[in-house]
């Protein structure tokens, strides 16, 4: 195995996008990355240097809206499909740590 | 037995001919038969269907017009919402969660008087090639159950296939329109990115997702580009433009157009029926007076590798909000980080998570420049071979997908052989382009097979002339 | 999100940093609220603090399938600040910044990275010193998170509550260089940010509100080094007041660790105004991975310059200008300028000197006696002919003083308002009788006033209103003492 990503990277990785992995899962989605980006090696012989990123095909530019107030939705009708509401608010278990 | 394609149903239903309400019953019979064996509807809407068909009725009794897809039955694939019914992205994640608004393209059929039968099958979050990645279970291909439909939109593909409905709707983020269309022996279309709203469509990779239609003949598929399509101020990445006319020169035939076979897509991984059948459809352009090419598009074989680093980049940005706080699925934990996290690691498949794990991967610190930033430049690449290609082309042609429809399990355990798949449509998504599946045959094994057209940025009307020709010649 | 860990050990033992021996090196970063209808990119109202969630729409609340298109007055508004700070505005695009958070609705933030709309600015404070601006972006807000249970604090709640009332407000986060050096000049930063952002019409500026939230990255190093220090960003700082307390804490607190031969950690960290005091809040090594990309959702930026120089056009006089003006046209010092303008009396008291009125009296009198808040109302004719009653001898300082504190308060005619005081320039004849009659009564006070002892001098002007009930003019008073002193 090449080893482009380690069990390590797929652990952090998982972390950050809030999954949780078994030992088993780890393995086997490290095998099944390290296989795709294997065939992404192909990239790195690539010059790309004189080319400028290609974000998005559309290309347009200033798509702007009126500040003007639209349609709102309510508040009950939404809640009621929330998993947890109370006092017209998402209730959430605690929340640790501040926002960044 | 009349006519079962959407533009004679709506001609009949307008002229009063025939009722839509009797045209939504012999679909809903024929849904009743089949469905069971296929499951290519995760939700059938009947209910809200027989209204909406008893509305179209009323109107044409009391001399409107109901529009040009009138008593038209549609299915929906199920990552478009639609008020009020229930929209799961085959998730589990989504379990529970009604969308409050319909998606533009869903107005814009309601306003032509299309009806509405149910909510198709689809790889969960529209990532897979196969509608086996549904969290309820996996869609046949209506013309051999024991082989897959294709995907992601696998559930719309055979919905048309089977004459669940004439029409459907399926997003395109690369190639899950074509691919399935190809494999079912159906019309599937990817219009240019930023004709057809992407509002209301559950976004997997943004800068590359198109909504499109399904149809058993390509006037049809013509017809309902033109209904959904056209500018939408909710979209920003909507063009000013509309989208272009394309019914109307569907009959001008392809004598003088320039077609280009991409060399790079017919040769080696394409299984030898398929590119017999991409060949007898270059020489059936080239007997109704097209000058047929082979043309080399060198990059193409770079472009799975910056697909897969683009759409999984953004759909780990797409699919964070799903967390359990708002809607859909909630697993409790005693933190809400916790919550989180159990949330989404029950709610989302094996699939969805590689994808979302790779993209996180690709975007973390140390890496976007090796990987995401590289892939971008290589979507650059690929743009400058495409533009120069169409100086001397007007159209390309190449196989929809490198082999006909594959057993169900064959492919499951391999998610890179899974993503070959994708290896001739992923281009035109990363490009913006325009393309289509036109059925054109079989192969070895009698499955269908279909023949990618491309075109440059709003080339639909060239692209679908081409293929109306293609759909003659088997005639 | 890992736990917070425990507050730092080390506790500063001085409050006082040596300024002989260390430099305070401060940057803020102040995110404003823009003053729009709608948010950044929905057309839900901008309006919270009221009712919870009920100025949601999809986008707001990130619903699957919605989308953003961008608000021009926001647009609009930051290109104003952006030329007020003068900086240069530019093509700009959006970014996704990814973090998970139950205020943040779709657990990234679409702001402004790589290419912001607004770079390469500065903000002339009123002593003169110019504060680089390295750029000012746009950016949505988040919801707000209440912890319930634990008396609201956030380790021991219960559970949590989420509003999404503010979530994508739109906030222009204006980044300054750290060039401030002193918890005064980072109050004076701030405030006179502040003024920019409401003359512009950006902003309503309102600081304990929360529509100007500052975030300050504090550092020290000894005099004459080249090297900035480690820094740390302090949160939760709600008034002016709080930004100089804790910049002059944090400076101690590092100061102190450096001293006791430790070394300051990048942190960011908790301002707690009741126990003025800075907390960690989390360490800033191995901070968390934004992942920053192109926001696919959103297209290019690129006001142009017909747009940008149609704004520079529009743009009101800026509290600087108004200072310059000030100084070169009334002689006012830097000071009372500033004071001045802050207070808006600069154009009252430039109507007032072109209408005749005397400019140093008339900005001793907008600096000394118009701290009411309806100064502004003050018609400028009025004044002025208040300075000229007072300059021609009709009115002493202190009548003076009394008709303008009328005049803000009802308005009126000087000369009417005087005459009812029974204010009246005093009979030069009746004020020798009563200096005579002064000087004769207090025979050894009027020989020290000879003999030159200043001192004595407020003795007879004391004497002098008391028996004229404050008609007399104290200058006028003085004068005729001289004189009789020869």
């Amino acid at each position: 195995m090449s080893e482009r990503i380690t069990t390590d990277d797929v652990a952090k990785v998982a972390k950050l996008a809030r999954l949780r992995l078994r030992p088993d899962e780890l393995t086997r989605f490290t095998e099944q990355l390290d296989a795709v980006l294997d065939h992404a090696e192909d990239l790195q012989t690539l010059d790309l240097d004189d080319l400028e990123p290609l974000a998005h095909p559309a290309e347009l530019s200033n798509v702007l809206r009126a500040d003007r107030v639209g349609a709102l939705l309510d508040r009950d009708e939404v809640l009621a499909s929330a998993p947890q509401a109370e006092n017209g608010r998402y209730r959430v278990p605690p929340v640790l740590g501040e926002a960044p | 037995m009349t006519a079962g394609d959407a533009i004679s149903i709506a001609a009949s239903v307008r002229s009063g001919e025939r009722s839509a309400t009797d045209v939504l019953e012999e679909h809903l019979a024929r849904i009743a038969e089949r469905e069971p064996e296929l499951h290519a509807f995760n939700l059938l809407t009947e209910e809200h269907a027989r209204a909406a068909a008893t509305a179209v009725d009323e109107r044409v009794a009391s001399g409107d017009d109901p529009g040009p897809l009138a008593g038209v039955p549609v299915a929906i694939k199920d990552n478009i919402c639609t008020r009020g019914v229930a929209t799961t992205c085959s998730s589990r994640i989504l379990e529970g969660w009604k969308p409050p608004y319909d998606a533009t393209v869903v107005e814009r059929l309601a306003a032509a008087g299309a009806v509405m039968v149910g909510k198709t099958n689809l790889d969960e979050f529209a990532m897979g090639s196969s509608t086996e990645n549904s969290a309820f279970g996996p869609t046949r291909n209506p013309v051999d159950p024991t082989r897959v439909p294709g995907g992601s939109s696998g559930g719309s593909a055979a919905a048309v296939a089977a004459g669940f409905a004439p029409v459907s709707l399926g997003s395109d983020t690369g190639g899950s329109i074509r691919q399935p269309a190809a494999l079912c022996g159906v019309v599937g279309v990817k219009p240019t990115y930023g004709t057809v709203s992407r509002l209301g469509l559950v976004a997997f990779g943004s800068s590359l997702d198109q909504v499109g239609p399904f149809a058993a003949t390509v006037a049809d598929a013509a017809l309902v580009s033109e209904v959904i399509g056209g500018h939408d101020p909710g979209d920003s990445t909507s063009i000013a433009a509309g989208f272009p006319d394309v019914s109307s020169r569907l009959g001008d035939g392809v004598a003088g157009l320039r077609v280009g076979v991409v060399t790079e897509l017919t040769g080696e991984g394409t299984t030898p029926d398929v590119a017999a059948r991409v060949r007898a459809a270059a020489d059936a352009l080239a007997d109704a007076g097209a000058t047929v090419e082979e043309i080399s598009l060198p990059s193409v074989r770079y472009g799975l590798s910056a697909y897969y680093l683009v759409a999984t980049a953004e759909a780990s940005s797409n699919l964070a909000r799903y967390d359990g706080v708002r809607y859909g699925l909630r697993v409790e934990a005693p933190t809400t980080g916790e919550m989180m996290e159990l949330t989404r690691t029950e709610g989302f498949g094996d699939e969805v998570k590689r994808r979302i794990m790779l993209g996180t991967y690709a975007l973390s610190a140390g890496y976007y420049d090796a990987f995401y930033n590289k892939a971008l430049k290589v979507r650059r690449l690929l743009r400058n071979e495409f533009d120069a290609a169409y100086r001397s082309v007007d159209v390309l042609v190449s196989p929809t997908s490198p082999t006909t429809a594959f057993p169900l399990g064959a492919r499951s355990d391999d998610p890179m052989t899974m993503y070959l798949s994708d290896v001739c449509t992923i281009v035109s998504n990363l490009v913006g382009h325009p393309a289509m599946s036109v059925p054109y045959g079989e192969g070895d094994n009698d499955m269908p097979v279909g023949v990618q057209l491309m075109a440059p940025a709003l080339g639909e009307p060239t692209m679908f002339r081409v293929a109306a020709e293609l759909e003659r010649s088997l005639r | 999100m890992s736990p917070t860990p425990p507050m730092s050990p080390t506790q500063p033992t001085s409050t006082t940093v040596d300024l002989d021996v260390w430099e305070i090196v401060i940057g803020l970063e102040v995110h404003t609220e823009l003053a729009t209808a709608t948010k950044l990119f929905s057309s839900a109202p901008n309006h919270f603090g009221g009712e919870a969630n009920t100025n949601i729409d999809p986008l707001t609340l990130g619903l699957p399938g919605s989308l953003p298109v961008l608000n021009e007055q926001a647009v609009e508004l930051a290109i104003r600040v952006g030329l007020a700070l003068n900086c240069t505005v530019q093509r700009s695009t959006f970014a996704r910044k990814n973090y998970f958070y139950p205020d943040q609705s779709k657990n990234y933030q679409i702001s402004q990275f790589d290419l912001p709309i607004n770079v390469d600015g500065s903000l002339e404070l009123p002593d003169g010193k110019v504060v680089g601006i390295e750029r000012a972006h746009l950016e949505e807000d988040t919801g707000k998170t209440t912890h319930v249970g634990g008396g609201g604090r956030i380790h021991d709640a219960q559970h949590s509550l989420v509003d999404y009332n503010r979530a994508g407000v739109p906030l222009l986060e204006i980044v300054g260089r750290p060039d401030l050096r002193s918890a005064d000049e980072a109050r004076a930063y701030v405030s006179e940010l502040r003024s920019v952002l409401v003359a512009v019409g950006a902003s309503d500026g309102k600081m304990e509100e929360g529509s100007l939230r500052v975030d300050c990255n504090v550092s020290v190093r000894r005099r004459g080094e080249e090297e900035f220090g480690t820094r740390c960003e302090i949160k939760n700082i709600n008034s002016l007041r709080s930004l100089g307390r804790a910049v002059d804490y944090e400076a101690a607190r590092q100061v102190d660790l450096i001293t006791a031969g430790d070394r300051v950690e990048q942190q960011t960290r908790h301002w707690n105004e009741d126990e003025g005091r800075t907390t960690l809040l989390r360490s800033k090594e191995g901070s968390d991975d934004y992942r920053y990309f192109p926001e696919p959702d959103l297209v290019v930026l690129d006001p142009g310059s017909e747009w940008i120089e149609r704004v520079r056009a529009e743009l009101p006089m800026l509290p600087a200008d108004r200072r310059h003006r000030l100084v070169e046209q009334c002689g006012a010092g830097v000071e009372q300028a500033a004071l001045v303008v802050e207070r808006g009396l600069d154009e009252l008291c430039l109507a007032a000197v072109a209408a005749g009125a005397d400019a140093t009296r008339t900005l001793t009198h907008a600096e000394h006696n118009l701290s009411d808040g309806r100064s502004v109302e003050l018609d400028p004719g009025s004044f002025a002919a208040l300075v000229k009653m007072e300059l021609d001898g009709s009115l002493s300082a202190t009548q003076a003083k009394t008709v303008l504190a009328e005049l803000v308060a009802h308005g009126g005619d000087p000369t009417e308002i005087a005459a009812v005081h029974g204010f009246e320039a005093m009979d030069s004849s009746e004020l020798d009788g009563l200096i005579d009659a002064l000087i004769s009564n207090h025979p050894d006070e009027w020989q020290r006033f000879c003999d030159g002892d200043g001192k004595v001098t407020g003795f007879f002007v004391g004497q002098v209103m008391k028996a004229t009930q404050g008609k007399a003019d104290g200058k006028v008073v003085t004068g005729l003492l001289r004189d009789r002193a020869g």
